[in-house]
């Protein structure tokens, strides 16, 4: 069954088409991944999806209901969850405090306190939990911002490059948690530039390029799809 | 509820923190017992303003809204008691002018809040447009001097200003002097555990977030643009307060109270203050007003001069404001003292176990 269903959907910035004509369904249940090279138009299709631009043509449904003209904040109330591109958390206020804000709409409380407990030490911030967010490293960030998209609990996951600056550690980490909260029923769209983490993480795989449907299917099969890495690797390293 | 009093918004928390506001409360309890009627009524003048600026400090401090336009929605109400005191008949109707002239205060900034938050406008255009919307009412008031400019029995007089309304009064009981000064307090300590706990709420946990990453906000499911409202009315609504009592103070008020130089003082006084913290503000803007209204017996032009120095000194060399650098520094110095006299005990209470085992 569609979660998430992008029917027809085009974006331009003056002259400039970033997206043409997608149509992109997001299974409930699934992590699926959208990769392409640069300037595919992955980041614009993500942004599209959440509420940040407005499409120039097309539909976005979500769990069968049209939400093309919801602002982002209404989208999420319905059960998405976002993670943007490059950290963006509360930096100016203590961690703790960040999930806070996340988790206050959901729960109170002993409930919250509790939350909020397990939602740090999960994500390996609880001694970290009185200082400052923007005081984190970068890959402390980009955890504690997973950890606020997290805490709504949501029904479809949103992370935009959600390894960025990650150490491989890290990175593998972060699709371990990915993986064991789809496991639970959550499902995850991830965009995505290192094919490692893809590989971890992806059920099924949407490939963008100069902002159309390149390709789509399994993870298997986009992997071994010669004209995929044409595209993404450049031809010497295709063949 | 009263947990809400301490929280991560405030500075200011415990016992001794509450202990010094109940001595401080205590001490502005009994003033009026040994200062004499002419000091407590000016300062009763001086706390008028303390509102304005407590707004100002959740709009800009905590809301991350830089209103210039604080003294518009003064005015506002200000000349909407003038004119409600007027033809409502004098008397104790002068409550419900005083209460519906905030109101009209909060209802003008519900409009205007709504326009310019709506509309997408913030930053440096907030406060463009805030002064912007003063300066055209300060104007407008302005060339009102003709007779033609009046609302029922209220004559708007221009320049002149409006006047001949009663203050404050309960039956036959005008609100002056020390019973003002009271009035002043009660409503002070009211409005400031008002605001400390809607900052330490879940409300002001968005708020502050709001100001910090509006995006972020919004990706957490609130529509931020209510909150900001909500903040907008609120922070106006006071401000508002103060021009209701200022008129009833003075039984007058005039477009220069809404003007340019008018506008800047609560940003001098929270800027210096410190913008981020409700305390701050309120000592700060206190200490400002006192010493503001004790250099204008002997020039207004000096102390004038005076506020634009502290403005500059404060955006120099304290961006966050003077008070609260000076109170995190204390904030700081006592934890690192009880840390000092926590160690040793610790080492004894360390070295007695041991002999013991």
């Amino acid at each position: 069954m569609a979660l998430v269903d992008v029917k027809g959907v085009s974006k331009r910035f003056g002259g400039l088409t970033a997206v043409s004509g997608v149509d992109l369904t997001v299974n409930a249940g699934e992590v699926h991944c959208l990769i392409g090279p640069n300037g595919a138009g992955k980041s614009t299709l993500f942004k599209l999806i959440v509420g940040l631009y407005p499409p120039t043509t097309g539909s976005i449904f979500f769990d069968s209901v049209d939400i093309t003209a919801e602002r982002p904040y209404a989208r999420v109330q319905r059960g998405m969850s976002i993670k943007m591109q490059a950290p963006s958390v509360f930096k100016e206020l203590p961690v703790r405090q960040n999930i806070q804000v996340a988790l206050q709409e959901r729960l109170s409380g002993a409930e919250r306190e509790a939350e909020e407990e397990r939602l740090l030490t999960l994500l390996n911030l609880a001694e970290d939990s009185s200082k400052l967010a923007g005081a984190l490293s970068h890959g402390q960030q980009q955890w504690l911002e997973i950890g606020m998209a997290l805490a709504l609990q949501p029904q479809l996951l949103l992370l935009d490059e959600p390894t960025a600056g990650m150490s491989p550690e890290e990175t593998h980490k972060t699709g371990e948690l990915i993986k064991s909260f789809n496991a639970g029923g959550m499902t995850v769209l991830v965009v995505e530039h290192d094919m490692a983490f893809v590989r971890q993480v992806a059920q099924r795989v949407t490939v963008l390029h100069l902002g159309k449907i390149f390709a789509r299917g399994s993870l298997q099969a986009i992997l071994e799809d010669e004209k995929v890495a044409e595209i993404y690797l450049g031809k010497t390293h295709a063949h | 509820m009263l947990k809400l009093l301490d929280g991560p918004q405030t500075l200011g928390r415990g016992r001794i923190f509450w202990s010094c506001f109940l001595a401080v409360l205590a001490c502005a309890l009994i003033y009026p017992l040994f200062a004499d009627s002419y000091d407590v009524g000016n300062f009763a003048y001086f706390l008028i303003w303390i509102f304005m600026a407590l707004g100002l400090c959740l709009m800009w401090g905590y809301g991350g809204m830089l209103s210039f336009g604080q003294t518009f929605f003064f005015g506002i109400a200000g000349y909407g008691y003038g004119v409600l005191a007027i033809n409502m008949g004098g008397g104790t109707t002068t409550i419900a002018a005083l209460v519906l002239s905030v109101v009209v205060a909060m209802i003008a900034a519900g409009i205007l809040g709504y326009f310019m938050i709506w509309g997408g406008i913030s930053g440096i255009f907030f406060g463009i447009v805030t002064l912007s919307t003063t300066l055209v009412l300060a104007f407008f008031l302005g060339q009102t001097a003709g007779p033609e400019w009046h609302i029922g029995a209220a004559r708007l007089n221009g320049f002149n200003g409006m006047k001949g309304m009663d203050p404050l009064t309960v039956g036959s009981f005008d609100i002056e002097g020390s019973a003002l000064y009271y009035l002043m307090i009660a409503l002070i300590v009211v409005v400031y555990i008002a605001l400390r706990m809607l900052v330490n709420s879940s409300v002001g946990n968005v708020i502050v977030a709001t100001r910090e990453n509006p995006q972020r906000a919004e990706m957490l499911g609130y529509d931020v643009r209510k909150y900001q409202l909500l903040t907008f009315v609120i922070g106006s609504g006071l401000a508002g307060l103060s021009g209701a009592l200022y008129t009833s103070w003075g039984q007058f008020i005039t477009p220069s109270s809404i003007g340019l130089p008018a506008a800047a003082m609560p940003i001098v006084w929270v800027a210096f203050s410190g913008r981020n913290d409700l305390t701050a503000t309120l000592v700060g803007s206190f200490l400002l007003l006192f010493g503001f209204q004790t250099i204008t017996v002997y020039s207004q032009q000096a102390a004038l001069v005076l506020m634009g120095v502290l403005l500059l000194a404060t955006v120099m060399l304290a961006p966050q404001g003077f008070v609260l650098g000076m109170g995190k520094l204390v904030v700081d110095w006592w934890s690192r003292r009880r840390r000092r006299d926590e160690a040793p005990a610790l080492a004894d209470t360390a070295r007695l176990q041991s002999d013991e085992t």
